[in-house]
């Protein structure tokens, strides 16, 4: 029986190389920098933005238009073969003016490579291409970060709020301008937490996920097929 | 009618050799007896409460010991409800639903700070105490209690449903905000009455 997918041996593209031993005496900045920092200069040239290495991680940061085809080219590209999202999150600075920093998380295991990629979108258009369309795995990466941040992916193909309910109406929490118990009082939050239908939370996407559908009661099947999801 | 009538009894006749045990009681006593040593826990863990939850419950501590061994994962065999953990805005409608489900008689604990009062988590996304969701019988306190804590709290309920009287018939009244009744207060006056120091629904010692 052969597996549906290709299994990826970490390091299977080094050849003989030795095998990674530990790090040590790494600096904070500075160091050698990821091999695919200068391959991504010299293909993409003015769309690669800076290239800092902290703590002997790389982080590029990139042009916000042109992240899709970075991403793609870093995964499809048989000299890069990042073939593994692991985090897609925003970084708000303190410093109001300063733009929100989305950050892209990519591994290579064929080449044992990890690079952090940085996009600056200004506070006035929190917009930036989705790579779903890569790895499929950004999905719910990117509606948390929808969710935590208000960032939009354009091209996500079901961008809703993941962690908060969906008719949570009082903000992105982990903007810097949030105040930590929210904006409405305790009693308000808790009337409208308790007047939620907790059944009525699910998506048809997650319903045929989950294959259960078919043993839901009729009521229920007929409001979910209606395109109701608060039960409000 | 074709029956004789019984004959009159003053006296009851106990014969030792006949071997019938009987007991005379309380029917009060004898029901909250039962209850306090058959309390089938429901157990609602969603943290590190629901560990020493756990802890409880296995051999060393031994809940079995307070007839508590059946963990009853469906709300409609529960007697008591022990929340374990921290409860988020989103499971609050989750919580008040199978304290819905839950058949009377029924109790519940709080275990634990988070649950009783929302402990440190004094943010956007926590309940501050379940208390303002379902009504609470015993708060444990501890970050987690240990399990001997939760059992002194299991105690004190037993000891709290050895003391109810059936001819309380208010015990068992479940109360839902009715905002139709004229006592009901809806939440914007309970924020402004709350003003300026907060109430446990409504908080403002900080300016956070």
């Amino acid at each position: 029986m052969t597996a549906p997918f290709e299994i990826q041996h970490a390091g299977s593209a080094l050849g003989n190389a030795p095998a990674p031993t530990s790090p040590v005496n790494v600096p904070h900045r500075g160091g050698e920098p990821n091999p695919s920092a200068a391959a991504l200069r010299e293909k993409f040239g003015d769309a690669i933005r800076r290239v800092d290495v902290v703590w002997a991680e790389t982080t590029v940061y990139v042009a916000p238009t042109s992240v899709l085809d970075i991403v793609r080219w870093l995964h499809d590209d048989p000299s890069q073969r990042y073939d593994y999202l692991s985090d897609v999150t925003a970084v708000e600075h303190r410093d109001y003016e300063a733009p929100i920093e989305v950050v892209w998380h990519l591994r290579s295991l064929p080449f044992r490579r990890f690079l952090r990629l940085k996009a600056q979108i200004p506070k006035n258009k929190l917009e930036v291409a989705s790579v779903w369309s890569v790895y499929k795995g950004a999905d719910w990466l990117e509606r948390e970060t929808f969710d935590m941040f208000g960032i939009r992916f354009i091209g996500h193909p079901d961008l809703r709020r993941i962690l908060m309910w969906e008719q949570y109406r009082e903000g992105y929490p982990l903007r810097k301008d949030f105040p930590l118990r929210g904006r409405f009082s305790r009693a308000e939050q808790l009337r409208q937490a308790l007047a939620a239908n907790p059944e009525a939370r699910y998506s048809m996407e997650e319903l045929s996920i989950a294959d259960a559908f078919e043993d839901l009661p009729t009521e229920m099947r007929q409001r979910l097929k209606g395109g109701e999801r608060t039960g409000e | 009618m074709g029956l004789t009538p019984r004959p009159e009894r003053k006296v009851v006749e106990y014969n030792p050799s006949s071997q019938e045990g009987w007991v005379a009681t309380r029917l009060d006593f004898l029901v909250n007896w039962g209850r306090a040593n058959s309390l089938w826990p429901m157990p609602f863990g969603t943290a590190c409460c629901a560990i020493e939850f756990m802890a409880t419950a296995a051999s060393r501590f031994d809940l079995a010991r307070f007839g508590m061994e059946r963990m009853s994962f469906s709300p409609r065999q529960a007697d008591v409800l022990i929340c374990a953990g921290r409860v988020p805005f989103k499971l609050a409608p989750v919580i008040r639903r199978i304290w819905q489900q839950m058949p009377q008689p029924k109790w519940s604990i709080a275990m634990g700070a988070c649950a009783s009062t929302g402990n440190i988590f004094d943010n956007y996304a926590v309940v501050q105490g379940i208390d303002t969701i379902i009504p609470v019988d015993v708060y444990v306190p501890g970050c987690p209690p240990r399990p001997e804590g939760l059992m002194y709290g299991i105690m004190m309920l037993q000891e709290k449903v050895k003391r109810e009287r059936m001819a309380d018939e208010g015990i068992r009244n479940e109360m839902e905000p009715d905002p139709n009744s004229k006592l009901y207060i809806p939440p914007p006056l309970i924020d402004e009455l709350s003003e300026p120091f907060g109430n446990s629904v409504h908080q403002t010692r900080s300016g956070l």
